[in-house]
């Protein structure tokens, strides 16, 4: 099967582009950490997962839990244009009343898997979704999306220990490696590297990838799915922002809205229609 | 009267004629489960046991993400790593989800006696029923833990039930009517009401024998279940008698004396005692020392009725 490559990029650029209407519409909420995750949501959604957006509840359909839960927009943006809900849906995005909370809230949209947001716990779940897995023998899937940020977490290796424990080659363990959190650096508020290493020793298989080359995620998606025995984890080097050039690789686009200006210019270079 | 034994031994009892009815039962541990019963669960279904290693937060992870793939989850640990370490992932990942995981915690309150007051969860009522939906259970003998832990089994959603380490007298019959929501009325009676939980309501049924000897009609309800609270029999007792002593093995601070009150002052008021620990906490000791100490006996409870 070949792949559209091209396809999946514009897929992308039109989810960044809902990400920056999702915040701005909200006046908050993270766009930072939901831009440097978009490549790798569009493949999951668009390429990986079995799923079916007309029946989100699909017996033996494969499962995304957004562990590093703040990055709603790229979760709902990616669920929106993968047809789980209207894209008319994600200007409600934080105002009361709306299905779209802040951090995922499972009981309300479509296509949530799990309700996340107080980090680690994503990944938790995660291991508890593929135990389930093993012991229904489905060879459905798991993938899990955890922020470098949140490997600051302890559960996060208690849940590591476990999967390589309980053999869950059905679970796949992505970290978007953007290199920033709230206060800065993570090498400055606390070093989480060498990343691949600590998960090689927790006796995981690791693939290191550049989380913005299509390709790579998809070969490395491949290459999770064909290692029996042990959890992977694929180390996504990213760049928070990447693709609004005023907020590439800055911490201050962790949990902040753009305004006007910043939302009309961010839309414009990306190719929208503002 | 039914066999003197610990409700976590019931849980363990239980636990295994569930698995046999039900395969989709699971049960996960922390290294504690020769302690809190699981074991026996572990040797007959080996496939369905999950030992989560010392590892409490991603149990209580692991397990959201076992019910939320339609298995139903047994989780148990110590009082304290559950309720107290465990807490914000309860909240969060199996409360704010109605996670379908059935918390049952083991050595609660200072009957843990020996290993002190690190040990000695006596705040895990108060931490369980403050988080939305969440049923919170204390049984106060065997029978009546197996029943109770038979029909959280078939509740769809989370629940809390408090076990105790040390051997408790039997209470109720195997043909008691023990349902979860439903206080019971062990001993009638007309001048005061005594509402207690866990060990606390043998100690109810011995005071009530002590103040018959001074012409006071103590009535004693077990009130298992904290959460939902049985208002009407509450409000019952509070109409019918000149007042109400709450007792618990738990901080006086937002456990059954407060549910009670709740209820109370909302509905009836009415003068209440409270019975229970202290602003303090526990301390390495027999559990029968201790429950002297710390103000936890038929003494205590006389006591405080008659200083209604």
């Amino acid at each position: 099967m070949s792949i559209d490559f091209e396809k999946l990029k514009k897929i992308a650029c039109d989810v960044r582009i809902d990400i920056i209407k999702e915040t701005y519409h909200a006046g908050s909420g993270h766009p930072g950490g939901s831009l440097s995750a978009a490549d790798i949501l569009t493949v999951l959604y668009f390429h990986e997962m079995n799923i079916d957006p007309n029946d989100p509840k699909m017996e033996g359909r494969d499962k995304f839990v957004l562990s590093k839960g703040h990055a709603t927009p790229v979760l709902y943006a990616t669920l929106a244009h993968r047809g789980f809900f209207s894209n008319e849906e994600l200007i409600t995005f934080r105002k009361l009343g709306s299905m779209l909370q802040g951090h995922p809230d499972m009981k309300k949209v479509p296509g949530v898997e799990m309700s996340t947001g107080s980090l680690g716990q994503g990944f938790s779940s995660s291991v508890g979704m593929a135990m389930a897995n093993k012991l229904n023998q489905s060879p459905a899937r798991i993938y899990a999306l955890l922020g470098d940020g949140e490997l600051q977490e302890g559960i996060i290796w208690e849940a590591a220990m476990a999967s390589a424990h309980y053999k869950l080659d059905n679970l796949t363990a992505i970290i978007d490696w953007n290199g920033l959190q709230i206060d800065g650096k993570n090498d400055e508020v606390m070093t989480v590297t060498p990343i691949d290493e600590k998960f090689k020793s927790f006796g995981f298989h690791v693939i290191n990838i550049d989380g913005h080359n299509m390709k790579e995620i998809v070969n490395a998606l491949m290459e999770a799915r064909e290692t029996k025995g042990k959890p992977t984890a694929i180390i996504a080097k990213t760049s928070k922002g990447k693709g609004v050039c005023f907020m590439e690789d800055n911490a201050g686009w962790h949990g902040k809205a753009p305004n006007d200006e910043e939302a009309k210019s961010a839309v414009t270079e990306l190719g929208g229609e503002w | 009267m039914s066999e003197k034994m610990a409700t976590r031994q019931a849980y363990g009892e239980v636990l295994l004629e569930l698995g046999e009815n039900d395969k989709n039962i699971v049960v996960l541990d922390a290294d504690l489960s020769k302690s809190t019963m699981t074991t026996h669960f572990a040797e007959k279904y080996p496939d369905r046991f999950f030992n989560m290693g010392i590892s409490e937060q991603n149990l209580f992870g692991v397990a959201a993400g076992l019910a939320h793939s339609g298995k139903t989850v047994f989780a148990s640990t110590f009082a304290m790593f559950a309720a107290g370490r465990g807490f914000e992932i309860i909240r969060n990942s199996i409360g704010y989800t109605k996670a379908n995981v059935k918390i049952c915690a083991t050595h609660a309150g200072v009957t843990v006696g020996e290993d002190g007051g690190s040990h000695q969860a006596i705040e895990d009522i108060a931490l369980m029923r403050i988080i939305p939906g969440m049923t919170v259970i204390s049984p106060s003998d065997g029978m009546s833990a197996r029943m109770l832990i038979r029909e959280a089994a078939s509740l769809t959603g989370p629940v809390y039930v408090r076990l105790g380490r040390s051997a408790v007298p039997g209470i109720h019959e195997e043909n008691s009517d023990v349902q979860i929501g439903k206080g019971i009325c062990v001993i009638d009676g007309s001048d005061y009401t005594v509402i207690a939980t866990g060990v606390m309501v043998n100690e109810a049924m011995i005071a009530a024998k002590a103040l018959a000897g001074e012409g006071i009609s103590l009535r004693v309800i077990d009130i298992h279940t904290i959460k939902p609270i049985d208002k009407e029999i509450i409000i019952k007792a509070a109409n019918e008698t000149k007042g109400i002593v709450t007792a618990e093995e738990h901080t006086i601070f937002g456990g059954l004396g407060s549910a009670v009150s709740e209820v109370v002052v909302k509905n009836c008021p009415v003068k209440m005692a409270f019975v229970g620990i202290q602003d303090t906490f526990g301390e390495s000791g027999k559990p029968a020392e201790l429950l002297v100490k710390y103000g936890l006996t038929a003494d205590d409870i006389a006591k405080a009725v008659r200083s209604l």
